[in-house]
């Protein structure tokens, strides 16, 4: 029996070495780094410098729940939509909504500024007819749109698997008992697609509001939490106030998923146990 | 003096606080046909898996061939395992499933092939080699994990409710299939099922065990007709279990009556519990047999009918092939042999009469006062 | 009347999600240098893409990284599945769940930046010329690849018969022959998948790439994004076209014999 476990122990150790240095011990640091100075010493001065940044926080806050919204609305249906076809076309509709997840974020995004700046796509078109050029980069909207655009099939697998998983025979028990399809909608999908909903939510959130490129691009002068990060860092070498906002940003994180599943009750979407 | 090839002593096993074993000792003979018979949690599948060596006592030996067994792991001992789902390798295919046992120990490939035909001969699968095991019935699938192990030449072979995932005819099939290869090769067979009928079809030696205790080990027929206590008569077979006291050697005193019996050697006026098997009454006219009562409830159930009687609130059960009606009275007739007497333990009582046949609706329907047995 | 507006509606969200790819794949034989003017149909982007040494180093370095990133996660991913699997003490299981799933939750600029002030932070201890290089890009992508091995690999371990590695004991063999022979085949399709998976995570990655890399090492993405810090030239839709067929091929390969299957079962119903 002995044997076994340290066996076992072998097995199990590169993985947790790994992860405590190359998980565990960056947070760490990032949290060392919010506190001190280029120099070393502690400070909250970069915690105080924080607060010119609140409106950045907020605003990304806001587009990345707008874009997460809109892209529940869209995707629900979507989903519902595909899960009641037939077998052979749900395969294919879902090889669809995955082929594009496969192309580069970069590239997916530069087309849709090209075709949305100026002298793009869209605008050449109008031209042609004569109307007058429409300003769509640089405006919330193309951000909140590309991160959309980046984001649906994100929103739509999670919710589309819970769907399909709902036995056909649950929804006939339904119709059996009296419900005819809104309800049916309401009382039964609904609350069992949840944890595909909670899943999707969590998967376009977090990426939309932590993003530097899509606001880049589509953008203009618009600066998100990412874009702040990214300027320190890589621009500034300000590593101590990168550091902080990262840190505030990763709470930000914490707290709303947290929130998520409060709010959804247990879906209990854990890896491992 | 048959040899005796797995002696168990004193083996107990918790699992946190609940006692999975206790105290249990026992020795099974070599080429037996041994049955360990419960219900489920009784402890049956944990001795086997202590025989196996894929579980340590807690407190206690284990005996291979007079061998200490204990720290000695499964890959060493001379037993193998027919578990309850099979357990086939879905890697491999029928051949390479039987083979895995002479493979890892670097049998040869000409005798590895020998070997493993004879073995598709004996369990009636031959030109399955190549077949995949997801392309198996449930039957043909055990056949192949019996195959598997029996290939090693096993001093023993360990059961676990091999049968329980078949259906009906297939089972009494391979019922028969076991019993006849266990007499052909003379391997000890140690069989685990909670099924009493299966038990007492296909065993030598039965050992009834509840709660981690061994209640009675015999033969089927002296388990039978010698239930050593309330739990083992009522467990096996239909009982009418009774509350009596031996008046003297033969003299049985019961349902208000005295009754000429079979038993003695009990203390005089000691309290002792009876059991009367409703095959072994018969149902006369009123008046004409020992006991008078009224018919409450009569099915049918094709080989015999089941009545139920009622006497002085006591409910019988008898089978017979005799139909009658409810509410018809009539007398009961019980010859001595058909009485059976056991010591009190601490079972009697737990089994009422026949106003349910499972425990479950007797709790439903306990009453505050306490029911009674005549 | 619902069918058909259910249909259209799909349909409009379809052509949102490809426009773009649409139109890269369109210009990418675009004649002139633009990429919103179409002039003429030609190859010649094609052609300068394999001309191109930056880029097809860029290629390269991609795909040894993919390659290598996916290859070491799968195996440290595999063993710590198993790990997890036999795991008895219900605290420590929760523990390395949480663990394992940092690095999916956290966006990658937090993943990316955390790593990037432990290599800055430990290359300034020891007093070294560059915190970073591929070395530390190669740490950082086994890093996000390992959860994504896990989550594939356990759920197969899950799934197989508690009570093969117990047969196979049972017949002769050491637990490490057990594990080798039974159930490694056994949890095979969840390793392929996670390093699948690990691999094209590794390829489509880069955000954590830009944080991690040593100047030397450029991967396609971070390529793809200095280009696009200027105009892009339709050889990158080139590139991208290319990468979307590929792509387009695999999954079809995957996926047709499923949806062929999923049509025959429709026929006999």
């Amino acid at each position: 029996m002995k044997k076994r476990s340290l066996m076992q122990r072998l097995l199990g150790a590169p993985y947790i070495l790994w992860a405590a240095i190359f998980i565990i011990v960056p947070l760490i640091i990032v949290v060392y780094y919010s506190f001190t100075d280029s120099a070393g010493n502690f400070t909250l001065d970069n915690i105080k410098g924080l607060a010119g940044y609140k409106d950045i926080f907020l605003i990304s806050i806001e587009y990345s729940l707008i874009a997460t919204v809109i892209t529940l609305l869209i995707s629900y249906p979507f989903a519902y939509i595909m899960s009641r076809k037939k077998e052979s076309t749900q395969r294919i509709m879902m090889m669809l909504v995955m082929l594009p997840m496969w192309m580069n974020l970069l590239i997916r995004t530069y087309s849709w500024m090209n075709i949305l700046e100026k002298n793009g796509i869209i605008n050449n078109f109008l031209a042609l007819i004569g109307v007058e050029p429409l300003k769509m980069i640089g405006t919330p909207g193309a951000v909140i749109f590309g991160m959309i655009y980046n984001y649906i099939p994100y929103m739509i697998l999670p919710i589309y698997s819970v769907m399909a998983k709902i036995e056909p025979s649950l929804l006939e028990a339904a119709e059996d008992l009296g419900s005819n399809g809104f309800s049916k909608l309401r009382r039964i999908i609904l609350p069992l697609s949840m944890p595909g909903v909670v899943s999707g939510f969590t998967m376009v959130f977090v990426p939309s509001v932590s993003t530097f490129y899509i606001s880049q691009k589509l953008g203009g002068k618009i600066m998100l939490v990412g874009d702040a990060i990214e300027k320190q860092i890589q621009s500034l070498y300000n590593y101590n106030l990168g550091a902080a906002l990262s840190l505030v940003l990763m709470v930000l994180i914490l707290l709303s998923m947290a929130l998520m599943k409060k709010f959804a009750g247990d879906s209990g979407d854990n890896i491992l146990v | 003096m048959k040899k005796n090839i797995i002696e168990l002593k004193n083996i107990s096993v918790k699992f946190d606080d609940d006692v999975i074993l206790d105290d249990l000792s026992l020795s099974i003979g070599d080429g037996e046909f041994v049955t360990f018979l419960g219900s489920s949690g009784c402890g049956k599948t944990t001795t086997l898996r202590i025989i196996a060596g894929f579980l340590e006592p807690d407190s206690g030996e284990v005996f291979f061939d007079s061998k200490n067994m204990s720290g000695v792991p499964p890959y060493k001992r001379e037993v193998n395992t027919i578990f309850q789902r099979y357990a086939l390798f879905p890697n491999y295919n029928v051949f390479e499933n039987i083979a895995y046992g002479l493979r890892v120990r670097h049998v040869p490939e000409a005798e590895i092939k020998q070997k493993v035909s004879e073995m598709l001969t004996l369990v009636n699968l031959e030109g399955f080699e190549k077949r995949h095991i997801s392309k198996l019935s449930g039957g043909q699938q055990q056949r192949v994990a019996i195959a598997r192990a029996l290939v090693l030449k096993p001093k023993v072979l360990l059961l676990d409710e091999p049968l329980a995932a078949l259906d009906l005819k297939l089972r009494k099939d391979m019922q028969n299939e076991l019993k006849n290869i266990q007499k052909a090769l003379g391997i000890t067979f140690v069989f685990v099922t909670h099924d009493q009928e299966e038990a007492l079809s296909m065993s030598d030696t039965v050992v009834v065990m509840n709660e981690g205790k061994v209640q009675q080990i015999g033969s089927p027929i002296d388990i039978y007709n010698e239930p050593k206590n309330a739990f083992v008569a009522d467990f096996i077979g239909e009982s009418n279990i009774l509350d009596g006291t031996m008046k003297a050697d033969y003299r049985a005193y019961f349902s208000g009556r005295e009754f000429k019996c079979l038993d003695a050697g009990f203390g005089v006026n000691e309290p002792v519990d009876i059991v009367v098997r409703p095959e072994d009454v018969d149902i006369v006219k009123k008046g004409e047999g020992m006991l008078d009562g009224i018919v409450t409830s009569v099915t049918f159930r094709g080989v015999h009918f089941e009545i139920i009687v009622d006497i002085g609130g006591f409910k019988w059960m008898i089978q017979t092939t005799d139909e009658h009606k409810p509410g018809e009275e009539v007398g009961l007739f019980i010859e001595p042999d058909a009485i059976h007497v056991m010591k009190k333990s601490k079972y009697s009582g737990k089994f009422g009469d026949y106003s349910s046949y499972s425990d479950e609706l007797d709790t439903l329907n306990q009453l505050p006062e306490d029911e009674d047995d005549e | 009347m619902k069918k058909h507006s259910g249909n259209i509606f799909i349909g409009i969200i379809y052509f949102l999600l490809y426009a773009p790819l649409l139109v890269m794949v369109f210009f990418s034989f675009n004649e002139a240098k633009s990429t919103s003017v179409f002039t003429g149909f030609s190859l010649k982007w094609y052609r300068e893409l394999f001309a191109s040494s930056t880029t097809m180093t860029a290629l390269k370095n991609t795909l040894i990284l993919a390659v290598l990133s996916s290859v070491i996660a799968t195996v440290i991913g595999t063993a710590a599945a198993v790990y997890i699997y036999y795991l008895r003490k219900k605290w420590w299981k929760n523990t390395l769940d949480i663990v394992t799933n940092i690095p999916m939750m956290n966006p990658d600029i937090v993943t990316g930046v955390s790593l990037m002030l432990l290599f800055v932070f430990v290359g300034r201890l020891v007093g070294a010329a560059n915190s970073l290089s591929f070395i530390t890009l190669l740490i950082a992508h086994v890093t996000f690849n390992l959860p994504y091995v896990i989550l594939n690999v356990l759920p197969k371990l899950n799934q197989t018969d508690s009570h093969l590695v117990e047969a196979a004991q049972d017949l002769g063999s050491t637990p490490t022959e057990a594990f080798f022979r039974v159930i490694l085949p056994a949890i095979m399709p969840g390793v392929t998948s996670g390093l699948l998976m690990a691999f094209t995570l590794s390829l489509d990655d880069f955000v954590i790439s830009y944080y991690t890399t040593g100047s030397s090492f450029q991967t396609l993405p971070l390529l793809i994004f200095s280009m696009t810090k200027k105009a892009v030239k339709p050889d990158m839709y080139a590139l991208s076209t290319i990468i979307f067929v590929t792509v387009l091929v695999l999954l079809l390969a995957v996926n047709i014999g499923q949806i062929k299957a999923a049509e025959k079962n429709e026929k006999h119903k």
